[in-house]
């Protein structure tokens, strides 16, 4: 290990993120204002709050794609912002996952090309890819639409690939912004159950940002933010 | 509601008369239900039993609506615990709710801290249903679902107190 790679995090529990002070401003419109939040191994923590209040610029921070004005974000045990911007887009690659509201498939690719993609970045061969692909397209009930581009797909089913391809590398961590959000209330149900299920059994955390009580109670805890701070 | 409470709550403002403890909660939660003459003796007459108030002063004549009554420090820690302790998060809590919001507003403390308890209590309770909804079947699963949709809009009220308490606190002290 060099110094500016995360040290091992496998228990869990332990710290994996811990993001301390952040202050972040668009213009002179400030997001967040003195926020703080602590992500264990293995855990999924909900981040609340009403529109406008910071949320989602609390995730972006956290994982390491805005830079905070001031303040730290660790991951396992190095400061997020200490890494070059190479090293930290590939630990985006190979250590996190993201799930976003919408918009996050390739409309150009199917289903399963989609889920292979991170694969295939890091420089799997095409088969092997593909296979592990199909495997996690398995798990999460959508095999039926692999051959699939997303906009052949229902909503729900997009989202189930989108949760697919996020786990697909093995992350350690899912960054999961507002995943419902253009989903009916069953559809909403299944993808969040799908997704938790899924995350723990691969022992991956989850931060997922939401404004919906009924999906925040899918997470082992919660946090508040509002005027861009935390409580 | 815990009328109780709500009259302590009221007397920390200053010594009362019953009649005025009764007008004063008509004014801020008795819009729906007014308190009766007699609900309001008795009430003061277990918390004078209970020490958690005292007789301030009594005019001359007879009867309980010659007394003034003033909160004890026994009373004021009852309140104190009262507006800290989270209701059992239940269907239709909102006439609870609001006298905590407006009564820790009225005596100077953290109303916000109240609806944070509140929210807290109220998404364990969510997080319990969501669990035994995904381990139960269909007729489980409605029945959480039902709770957990007034679970949700209780949240939602409280959010939206949360955002309104600068405004609240203005009105319920002028």
């Amino acid at each position: 290990m060099t110094a500016t790679e995360p040290s091992t995090v496998d228990s869990v529990g332990d710290e994996l993120i811990v993001a301390d002070g952040l202050h972040r401003s668009f213009g002179a419109t400030p997001a967040l204002a003195g926020a703080s939040i602590t992500l264990r191994a293995g855990e999924v923590l909900a981040v609340m709050g009403p529109s406008g209040s910071g949320k989602s610029t609390l995730l972006h921070c956290m994982a390491g794609i805005l830079r905070p004005d001031a303040g730290s974000v660790v991951y396992g045990g190095v400061p997020l912002h200490s890494l070059s911007d190479g090293r930290r887009s590939q630990l985006r690659r190979t250590d996190f996952g993201f799930v976003f509201q919408f918009g996050q498939l390739v409309p150009e690719l199917t289903a399963l090309q989609n889920v292979a993609l991170p694969l295939r970045l890091a420089g799997e061969k095409r088969r092997g890819a593909e296979a592990r692909a199909r495997g996690w397209l398995d798990r999460l009930e959508v095999a039926d639409v692999a051959g699939k581009r997303p906009g052949d797909m229902s909503g729900g089913e997009g989202q189930r690939v989108a949760v697919a391809r996020a786990l697909v590398g093995g992350p350690r961590v899912i960054f999961a912004d507002e995943p419902t959000g253009s989903l009916d209330s069953l559809n909403g149900e299944r993808v969040m159950q799908l997704l938790v299920a899924t995350a723990k059994q691969a022992r991956a955390a989850v931060v997922l940002v939401t404004h919906e009580p009924r999906v925040a109670a899918y997470a082992d805890r919660e946090v508040i933010v509002r005027d861009g701070r935390t409580r | 509601m815990a009328t109780g409470h709500a009259l302590l709550g009221l007397l920390e403002g200053g010594p009362r008369h019953g009649y005025e403890l009764k007008r004063a909660y008509d004014e801020r939660f008795g819009h729906d239900r007014p308190l009766h003459y007699g609900q309001v003796y008795s009430t003061l007459a277990r918390l004078l039993r209970d020490g958690l108030v005292e007789v301030d002063g009594v005019e001359p004549g007879g009867g309980p609506e010659r007394k003034r009554y003033a909160i004890t420090a026994a009373g004021v820690i009852d309140v104190d615990q009262w507006l800290a302790r989270p209701e059992n998060p239940e269907l239709y809590l909102h006439s609870t709710l609001y006298a905590k919001v407006v009564l820790a507003l009225l005596t100077g403390r953290s109303a916000a801290a109240v609806l944070d308890a509140q929210r807290a209590a109220h998404m364990e309770s969510m997080r319990q249903l969501t669990r035994r909804k995904q381990g139960g079947d269909l007729a489980d699963q409605l029945i959480c679902d039902h709770a957990l949709f007034h679970l949700e809009a209780d949240l939602r009220w409280l959010e939206l107190t949360t955002a309104r308490l600068a405004e609240l606190g203005g009105q319920v002290r002028s």
